[in-house]
């Protein structure tokens, strides 16, 4: 029997099956490459205001709490309202361009529309205070921020990264006086384990209630 | 009895099986484009706000206005957005309970089918308009020149002390114009018999917690009237202290033609039309304070025994009439209450609230389609009062609205009046204005803004002022607080900062409720009510138990509201007695050509269908009133038949005749099966054996490991003998859970998705039985065995939790659920179109899609938050710290929560009531949710009570 397809006509149809498994392959690692979760890892942040934690933390030495007021009380930290921004720097830098807009909103035009680093899943319920008050310092979760000209997301927010501490919080606890240092002490194993202690923090089975995040 | 109603009906598949393919093509495809996460903003206020409430809610003391009355509530804000309303322990008309209809007021603030702007109606079409243009249309309406010479103004029931001084001093600048106000279906019927009686119009304000024995004539006092919740709580708190003490509580007789609440806890209750209500009435007052005897002897029974009971509680007694009776029954209750001493102890008689104030007497609805009729009205404002709707003259009014020269409507909603006025001028919601309202008992009271007003609307408050000449100030709070500077705290400003910021603090003023009136000895009405012929079938036009007079038709929480008794959603039917429907030859479902018959000239047909329902007195209709509307909003509009046309022009029951119609209708029902097939789910006790302890039953043995827990034991107990069955718990939990709709044709499949359903059943004995069941959170549950996800577990406090993000929608659980208290997500119920719509959730509950299973969690996002404030405050949750949802809105504290483990709880004090029992306890599941057993009260007997 001869031959149906030609030398040719058969180097196609391969070229072509060819051309279709390398695609498909090609568009799944395409779209795992977008699709995974550490992507913005370490990568600064354009922000509407270039604020930078390096110099009003690392620098200045301001308080995580002068502008994130309510960390200590509610869920969100909250973040500093133009206002707030615009009591020193009415003064320092007060010509700067790049605080228009910051200016803009403190007339009560758009308000500052800050990109968000660490988002948590929408069905998971995060809160900041109750995390200070058993003494989870801010370094632990965000990382050495007073080396950040542009703050950057330290860790991947994913369930099993929060499930490890809740199973073993002592090497992620701080002595009160340091919940906002960035440069905290290294307590010893001893010294957490007592800190643990004393604490009081809920039993382990709380802790992993699939209750004490999603509701 | 089983109704006579397949509830699941599947129709065909509505896709074919080449569109299902093609959609799952179309899916693939759009899941291999699938764009990468969105950045999220976080977006930083320009000032600080005054409290940074961030994920925490706050709650405002404030009061909603029903039916022109304040009923004061908690509006609780997340984020700034009003999402929860709570009761107010404090207030006087609910002592912290609240309503099914409050508890819709912030779905109702977040409409999207609100009118949003100023309209201006040129001819066919609408145009979007300023609230200036219209300043400049009023400059100039007709007769704009003389002294308000033509102008009316149209106004609903309103009790609201600024607003009378305004309209006053409206009045008093245009002293040609003429005050029309428009009265609900629902109100007034007392007040007229008051003048009847006494020789002017007072408000009966009753106080349950003094008589030992309450008749209510065809009234609903748990269901209708401004002091409807206050009258349960002040029930149900009577109730618990005298079976606290060991005493006989106050006994309930109930005389109704429609089943009701009150008739449901009455431990006599007799079926009666209106008419023979109203005879009943005569010869009672025949027999104590002279006057004519009615034609007709009483056949029932009812009147002997009343001859009995009535004078055995003299001076202990309460007599209630309901809307539906005459002026001249009222007139007759006022005198038998005066006659047994009532007045002054369990009923005080005050100036109507809304009758209290600067204000002339206003002019009736009537008067004013005669004035338009006669061409005397030349401009027509109308505030927040469809009476082209709602009104036994809608009929009427709607044609005379086209003969004005020039008309103005101010409402939340573009209804049927708004579409037939030239200027539709969009009203604040009342969570989003200032204002006062005063309460049943006259109480005066603040309400503040939960919120900024979300479009460009005024309240009636804003509007009168800037049409006022003279009128300077704009401002609502400017206005109001001007009012209350001049008109009360006469010290200095500072004194009225004081008493200003305590009254915001309130929600009300403390003592002011309205001065008891003394009234002469009632004058007996000579007017002979009319005899019940025979054969006469009587039609009862009450306001929908969910929906009202129509004016919450577009809340689609109310319109799923199951109602009570019928368990009837999305709808409203005809119900009748078992053996009326047996003559007519109807069953439910079966479609009624219902016709006037009281000798009007042009008798009104409608077609509505039946539904027959055990209890209904015989040769009755009862029609709820709010349906058929064409003007509500993409809710409510279509929906149900609108039976207005067969109403009098005066309130009242009216003759009908009524036939079959042939036609079949589907009807939205969340329960069929009225039977408990001798179960006893709800259980009810002798009171001689209320307080013996059980012997201790063993517990039963199980298979299952004993679950070990440490921290609280969450638990819950219902009490059967405090509730009424008034649907709020559901409705709370709905607002509180972010629980979707599902609309009328999923109903019928069996798929609403509320996490508490009040069952209902009739037992042997006639008597109606409430019955609220939630997720019973058992120790042993059923549900966490089958499923192969792991969605469903147990934490370590006792909760049965529901993990949605591992659900896969198997539903093994809900089929091995013993309590059918799991509800799926068929479709994709929750809202995800309309920013307002989703702006109404609680932020702290996950809003579930499509392919997930929910039930009831005990509020575990409260749970969470009392926890986590104990944590920041270094101790344990107090066994008493959490109140759930259905909880804080329950008016007769039938709900009890808490740590069961705490001996001090309430909960734990409830566990260890004689009366307790779990439901289905037989199969060994263990519940957390319990109930206490309803107690029967001992037969009265004239010699030795």
């Amino acid at each position: 029997m001869a031959q149906v397809f030609k030398a040719q006509a058969e180097f196609g149809v391969k070229l072509v099956l060819l051309a279709l498994v390398v695609g498909t392959l090609g568009t799944l690692a395409i779209l795992l490459w977008r699709a995974r979760v550490d992507d913005q890892l370490g990568a600064a942040q354009a922000q509407p205001v270039p604020f930078s934690h390096k110099h009003h933390v690392g620098d200045v030495g301001l308080d995580c709490r002068f502008c994130h007021v309510t960390v200590e009380t509610r869920a969100f930290p909250g973040m500093p309202s133009a206002q707030l921004c615009l009591g020193c720097h009415a003064q320092l830098f007060a010509d700067q361009p790049v605080f228009e807009p910051l200016r803009r909103a403190a007339r009560g035009g758009e308000p500052l529309a800050w990109r968000k680093l660490n988002t948590v899943a929408d069905y998971a319920y995060f809160d900041h205070s109750v995390h200070i008050a058993k003494n989870v310092a801010c370094i632990e979760c965000h990382g050495n921020l007073d080396q950040m000209p542009l703050a950057w997301q330290t860790h991947v927010l994913q369930m099993r990264w929060c499930i490890e501490c809740h199973r073993d919080p002592a090497p992620h606890l701080h002595p009160k006086s340091e919940l906002y240092s960035l440069r905290p002490t290294t307590l010893s194993q001893a010294e957490r384990e007592s800190l643990a202690h004393w604490l009081q923090l809920e039993s382990s089975e709380r802790r992993l209630d699939c209750s004490t995040c999603h509701r | 009895m089983k109704l006579p109603i397949a509830i699941h009906a599947e129709p065909g598949l509505a896709a074919t099986r080449r569109e299902a393919m093609k959609w799952m093509a179309a899916s693939l495809a759009l899941a291999g484009a699938g764009c990468s996460r969105p950045a999220e903003r976080i977006y930083s206020a320009a000032a600080m706000p005054e409290i940074a409430a961030n994920g925490s809610p706050i709650h405002y003391a404030t009061q909603l206005v029903q039916e022109g009355y304040g009923l004061g509530v908690l509006v609780g804000t997340q984020s700034g957005r009003p999402i929860k309303i709570e009761g107010h322990a404090g207030h006087p008309s609910g002592l912290g309970g609240s309503n099914a209809q409050a508890q819709a007021a912030v779905l109702q603030l977040w409409d999207p089918d609100r009118l949003q702007t100023v309209l201006r109606h040129d001819g066919p079409v609408a145009s979007i308009a300023t609230w200036a243009d219209f300043a400049a249309a009023w400059a100039d309406r007709p007769g704009h020149g003389n002294d308000g010479q033509g102008l009316a103004l149209l106004t609903g029931r309103f009790t609201s002390p600024c607003l009378q001084a305004q309209l006053a001093s409206l009045l008093q600048a245009l002293p040609g114009a003429r005050w029309h106000r428009c009265d609900g279906a629902d109100t007034g019927a007392a007040q007229r018999g008051a003048a009847l009686a006494f020789g002017r119009a007072l408000q009966p304000v009753f106080h349950f917690q003094h008589p030992a024995l309450i008749v209510a004539f065809g009234a609903d006092p748990f269901a209708e009237g401004p002091g409807r919740v206050r009258h349960a709580a002040d029930w149900a708190q009577r109730r618990a202290s005298d079976l606290a003490a060991g005493r006989v509580p106050p006994r309930l007789v109930a005389l109704e033609t429609t089943p009701a609440l009150f008739g449901a806890r009455a431990d006599e209750r007799w079926a009666c039309t209106p008419a023979a209500i109203e005879q009943l009435l005569q010869s009672l007052a025949a027999r104590w304070l002279g006057g004519s005897k009615p034609v007709d002897a009483d056949a029932s029974g009812a009147e002997a025994r009343l001859a009995e009971l009535l004078p055995a509680f003299d001076g202990r007694l309460l007599l209630v009439g309901g809307e539906a009776l005459s002026d001249e029954g009222h007139a007759r209750l006022h005198a038998l209450n005066q006659r047994f001493g009532s007045l002054g102890r369990s009923l005080e008689l005050i100036v109507p609230p809304e009758d209290d104030g600067p204000l002339p007497a206003p002019a009736t609805l009537a008067q004013l389609l005669d004035a338009i009729d006669a061409d005397r009205v030349n401009s027509l404002l109308i505030l927040d009062s469809n009476a082209a709707q709602a009104s036994a003259l809608a009929p009427r009014f709607a044609q005379a609205l086209g003969r004005v020269p020039w008309t103005a409507y101010l409402g939340l909603h573009r209804d049927e009046t708004a579409k037939r006025c030239q200027w539709q001028l969009p009203m604040s919601h009342g969570l989003e204005c200032w204002g006062d309202a005063r309460s049943h008992d006259g109480s005066s009271g603040l309400i503040q803004p939960a919120i900024a007003p979300l479009y460009d609307t005024r309240s009636a408050h804003e509007l009168i002022a800037l049409i006022t000449p003279g009128e300077t100030l704009r401002d609502g709070h400017a206005l109001l607080r001007r009012y209350w500077r001049a008109h009360d705290a006469a010290g200095d400003d500072e004194r009225f900062e004081t008493f200003w910021r305590e009254t915001l603090r309130r929600g009300h003023v403390p003592h002011s409720a309205s001065a008891a009136q003394s009234v002469p000895h009632a004058q007996l009405p000579s007017g002979n009510p009319a005899a019940a012929q025979a054969g006469t079938l009587w039609g009862m036009f009450p306001p929908d138990a969910s929906v009202g007079d129509g004016r919450h038709a577009n809340s689609a929480w109310l319109q799923e509201l199951p109602r009570p008794f019928t368990k009837l959603t999305w709808d409203n039917v005809a119900q009748l007695g078992p053996r009326t429907a047996a003559r007519l030859g109807v069953e439910t479902g079966d479609g009624l050509l219902v016709t006037s018959d009281d000798g009007r000239a042009h008798p009104a047909t409608i077609e509505i269908p039946a539904f027959v329902q055990p209890g209904h007195a015989e040769e009755a209709l009862t029609l709820a009133l709010g349906y058929g509307r064409s003007e509500a909003g993409r809710i409510g509009n279509g929906i149900g038949v609108d039976v207005g046309p067969l109403r009098g022009a005066r309130p009242g029951p009216v003759k009908l005749r009524a036939e079959p119609s042939g036609r079949r209708h589907t009807l939205a029902l969340t329960q069929v099966e009225l039977d408990d097939q001798g179960r006893a789910p709800a259980r009810r006790v002798a009171f001689a054996n209320a307080f013996d302890m059980p012997d201790a039953a063993a517990p039963q043995p199980s298979l299952y490991p004993p679950v070990p827990h440490n921290g609280p034991a969450w638990g819950m107990v219902i009490d059967l003998d405090a509730c009424i069955g008034c649907n709020v718990c559901t409705i709370a939990c709905q607002a509180e859970n972010n629980i979707p709709v599902v609309g009328a044709d999923q109903v019928t499949r069996g798929r609403a998705m509320h996490w508490i359903r009040v069952d209902h059943y009739i037992e042997a004995d006639g008597c109606s039985n409430v019955q609220p069941v939630p997720c019973m959170h058992c120790e042993n549950a059923p549900c966490e065995l089958v499923c192969p996800v792991g969605a469903t577990v147990h934490d370590s406090e006792g909760l049965n939790l529901q993990v949605y993000n591992r659900c896969v929608g198997t539903r093994f659980c809900s089929n091995n659920c013993p309590y059918k208290v799991r509800r799926f997500n068929f479709l994709q119920y929750a809202e995800t179109g309309s920013e307002t719509a989703k702006a109404a959730n609680n932020p702290d509950v996950t809003v579930r899609s499509r392919g997930v299973m929910e039930k009831c969690s005990y509020c575990v996002q409260r749970i969470s938050r009392a926890r986590r404030d104990a944590l920041k405050q270094g101790h344990g949750v107090g066994g008493d710290d959490v109140v759930t949802a259905c909880q804080g809105a329950c008016p007769t504290q039938a709900i009890h929560f808490g740590n069961i483990d705490d001996a001090t709880s309430d909960v734990a004090a409830a566990k260890r009531s004689p009366r307790h029992y779990a439901l289905l306890e037989e199969l060994g599941t263990r519940p957390r949710t319990t109930y206490l057993a309803r107690i029967d009260l001992p037969a009265f007997k004239k010699e030795g009570g």
